[in-house]
């Protein structure tokens, strides 16, 4: 049954000054199993992990039915929906066909932003004199992903980013929405607050105190009056937005603004050492990851879940840019021993950001620095990794099993060359 | 508390303690300065709990007594009054201040949740003020300002029997200056880790007063983990760092050089200076070395670029070594002598900077360590 014809921002509306186009694809990762397999067509379909710590990450609309949502960890959606088939996720085959899915974008625009695996910005302002209006080349779109891959999807048609990505979701499922330039007010201000990008539950939940419950609330009050709950950032953001302006383009190219990794434990981990070395791990990662992209950043970041799923995040700046993971890994040991979070650990991620190129960036040595440091060892290993695999070559106190409880004390001393004081004034303890 | 001031001496006293009063105080009396009247003498003191200063004024003292203000306040008010006589008193809960024809009441805090101010340790030695303040200023450039490496934000104070010697590094640059002193005890060997901030302070209020500067340094007992400085009649305490760890970084001087250039300091200065402003964030100038003189480089192939030529006196096979621009100038500016001496091993160890007289020949004393940028790729 295709929607989105209702309120009057079907197909037909006035689509003259909307360009921006926002594809979504429907359950994306049920639908592509429920192409594999056509006896589950019609059968609540949940993809997600499925250890004890599973998440689901897509549920078909079958499934949603019954409550079950993705994000939500997969033993709650078992519960809600006994029934329903569970399947492990399979990106290799979720990857293949969004490949496909974006060739057939690109065979439309080459402005296209993909936001995931799923979902992607077209620009189609300049695919008009060829294609035809921006409703009938989002029709085509749709048209051509379901023939060609027995898939759906939804798309907003606006004249910005945002309102396009609402128009999409509210088009769903297998819809097509129209904003028409001169109507966008008209779509916005009936919606929730929560549906303006940036506005969490915290936000919200401020704004509601306010007396301030829709979009259109927030467009009709005084600036000031935001000002003072969320502060003049966000406060001005906000505004712009519910007044329908959002100056953001479609950008192609993504550049990378930020590498990092993250793991959530099996159990939740209290003991140091095992954190320890989680962080150096993830910081080995991260490491590897920047020298692959040839980035060096300058902010480390980390973040650390609780038990009681407060996520906490800390970061620091350091004085010249690196890719070495040592110097990754000192960091975010810091950060967290300075954290020390006093509760059981669920997830551990790094992050570098502040990134810049390798080439043109300039590492200032400590005094007394031996000529072949970490950096020098960590590129060794890189090309050992390269010939033979990554498990050839780890820190010596990740020998053994990965991240879980520690078995013994691991601690790294540097190798090689004598370490001057200078180049590594803090000890790891 | 009743007293009458001149207006220059209240307002220098008021001005020195206050700037050393934290920002964000973490009870609200430590944002004022204590004002105390007894022997016809009136003490201005502010405290952080890191570090005390107290500065004493003769005073007109018709009645003893104290009284705690916003010392930020007071400090912008006095600065502002006219050259008269000012006469402040105490009344109730408040502070009057009458200078000529204005007239300020202030409120104040109450002296009993003011924290007693640490006693001076006792003394170690003396030296005189100027000398020490041009030598703090030499160290405590290169010391470092990332808190998150606390020991490397100090300036290391070495007394050894005659010989003072300062230290500070941030990792990237080392300077280290040797100075005569008068200890107390002839055999005296103590350390002190000293926040480089707050020594830098101290020495540029100190050494304009002239005379000489009493350490107040304790062994051990009372006083420990504590520095003191005075002169004139100012005194500062400031709560030690823990150098228990601090590195040997004497041993990063090179035994030896393989390369040595003379240049004049205020050329290079302007050179480098000069050169630098293609050189963004992070990125190095490039010295080149050779019998013919020295070219001074920075920016990219794809970037702005920028070269200038100048003399220097070169003795070694042709060098090119990259610096920090910043660091450069750091360690040039504070040579003071208008001849210095770079000394090199190879374009990848660290050079060593010391200033030099008229006829070249280098002034032992002080030297400035700079770790070079690799810029061969």
């Amino acid at each position: 049954m295709p929607r989105g014809g209702s309120e009057g921002f079907g197909p037909d509306a006035d689509d003259s000054g909307s360009c921006i186009l926002h594809v979504d694809m429907d359950a994306f990762f049920a639908s592509v199993e429920v192409r594999r397999r056509p006896e589950l067509r019609g059968r609540p379909v949940v993809v997600g992990g499925v250890g004890p710590r599973g998440v689901v990450s897509s549920a078909s609309y079958e499934a949603r039915r019954y409550g079950v949502r993705s994000a939500m960890p997969t033993a709650r959606a078992r519960a809600l929906c006994r029934h329903a088939v569970f399947l492990p996720p399979d990106f290799a085959r979720y990857s293949a066909a969004s490949r496909a899915v974006m060739q057939i974008f690109r065979e439309v625009t080459p402005l296209i932003e993909p936001l995931s695996l799923d979902e992607a910005f077209l620009d189609v302002a300049g695919a008009r004199r060829l294609l035809g209006r921006p409703a009938e080349i989002a029709a085509a779109i749709r048209a051509r992903v379901a023939a060609e891959q027995g898939i759906t999807c939804s798309v907003g048609v606006a004249p910005t980013k945002f309102v396009a990505k609402l128009g999409s979701t509210r088009a769903k499922p297998d819809g097509l929405i129209v904003v028409p330039a001169g109507r966008v007010l008209e779509f916005l201000h009936p919606l929730p607050v929560a549906a303006l990008w940036g506005v969490g539950e915290r936000a919200a939940e401020v704004l509601a105190r306010l007396g301030l419950r829709t979009v259109g609330d927030v467009a009709h009050a005084p600036p000031a009056m935001i000002r003072s709950a969320l502060g003049e950032a966000a406060a001005a953001h906000l505004v712009e937005l519910a007044r329908g302006r959002d100056p953001r383009r479609v950008t192609p190219e993504q550049v990378e603004k930020s590498i990092g990794a993250e793991t959530t434990f099996d159990t939740d981990i209290a003991d140091p050492d095992a954190l320890r070395r989680t962080l150096l791990a993830l910081s080995d990662k991260v490491g590897v990851r920047l020298r692959r992209a040839g980035q060096v950043g300058r902010t480390v970041s980390i973040k650390v879940r609780l038990t009681d799923f407060r996520t906490l995040t800390r970061s620091r700046t350091l004085a010249t840019a690196t890719d070495v993971a040592r110097e990754i890994f000192d960091t975010a040991w810091d950060l967290f021993r300075i954290l020390s979070p006093g509760q059981r650990v669920r997830l551990l991620g790094v992050r570098m950001e502040n990134l810049s190129d390798e080439r043109s960036t300039f590492r200032q040595p400590t005094l007394g620095a031996p000529e072949r440091g970490w950096r020098e060892a960590e590129a060794a290993a890189d090309a050992a990794a390269a010939r033979f695999g990554r498990s050839v070559v780890r820190p010596a106190s990740l020998l053994g099993d990965p991240p879980g409880p520690a078995r013994r004390h691991g601690k790294e001393k540097p190798t090689g060359a004598s370490v001057v004081p200078l180049s590594d004034p803090r000890t790891p303890s | 508390m009743k007293f009458r001031v001149e207006r220059d001496a209240l307002a220098d006293a008021v001005a020195w303690t206050a700037k050393s009063l934290p920002n964000r105080p973490s009870v609200p009396v430590l944002a004022g300065v204590l004002l105390r009247v007894a022997d016809g003498r009136l003490e201005v003191s502010g405290f952080d709990y890191e570090v005390s200063s107290q500065v004493s004024v003769e005073v007109q003292a018709d009645a003893d007594g104290a009284a705690l203000v916003s010392g930020r306040l007071l400090a912008e008010i006095t600065k502002a009054l006219p050259a008269k006589p000012v006469d402040i008193a105490a009344v109730g809960a408040h502070l009057e201040l009458v200078c000529g024809s204005a007239r300020f009441t202030l409120p104040t805090m109450p002296v009993e949740d003011y924290p007693t101010l640490p006693e001076m340790p006792a003394s170690a030695g003396s030296v005189d003020a100027a000398v020490f303040a041009t030598a703090v200023q030499q160290v405590a450039i290169a010391a470092g300002r990332d808190e998150t490496l606390p020991m490397m934000t100090g300036v290391r104070i070495e007394l050894n029997g005659s010989t003072l010697a300062m230290l500070a590094t941030d990792r990237y640059r080392l300077a280290m200056r040797e100075i005569e002193w008068r200890p107390d005890d002839p055999n005296i060997s103590l350390n002190a880790l000293v926040p480089a901030r707050t020594l830098a302070d101290t020495a540029k209020t100190l050494g304009p007063l002239g005379g000489e500067v009493t350490l107040a340094l304790a062994a051990g007992g009372a006083g420990e983990g504590m520095i003191g400085f005075a002169g004139g009649t100012r005194r500062t305490t400031s709560r030690l760092l823990d150098g228990a760890n601090y590195p040997p970084v004497r041993s990063l001087f090179p035994d030896a050089h393989n390369a040595q250039a003379r240049i004049q300091v205020a050329a290079l200065v302007e050179v480098v200076r000069r050169v630098a402003l293609v050189a963004e964030r992070a990125t190095p100038v490039r010295l080149s070395f050779s019998d013919e003189g020295l070219v001074v480089e920075a920016g990219g192939t794809e970037e702005a670029r920028a070269s200038e030529a100048m003399e220097a006196t070169f003795t070694g096979e042709p060098l090119t070594i990259a610096f920090n621009p910043q660091y450069l100038l750091d360690g040039l500016q504070h040579l003071n002598t208008s001849t210095a001496v770079l000394s090199f091993v190879d374009a990848f160890k660290p050079a060593v900077l010391s200033p030099a007289g008229e006829d070249g020949e280098i002034i032992a004393g002080y030297r400035y360590l700079i770790m070079p940028i690799r810029v061969t790729r």
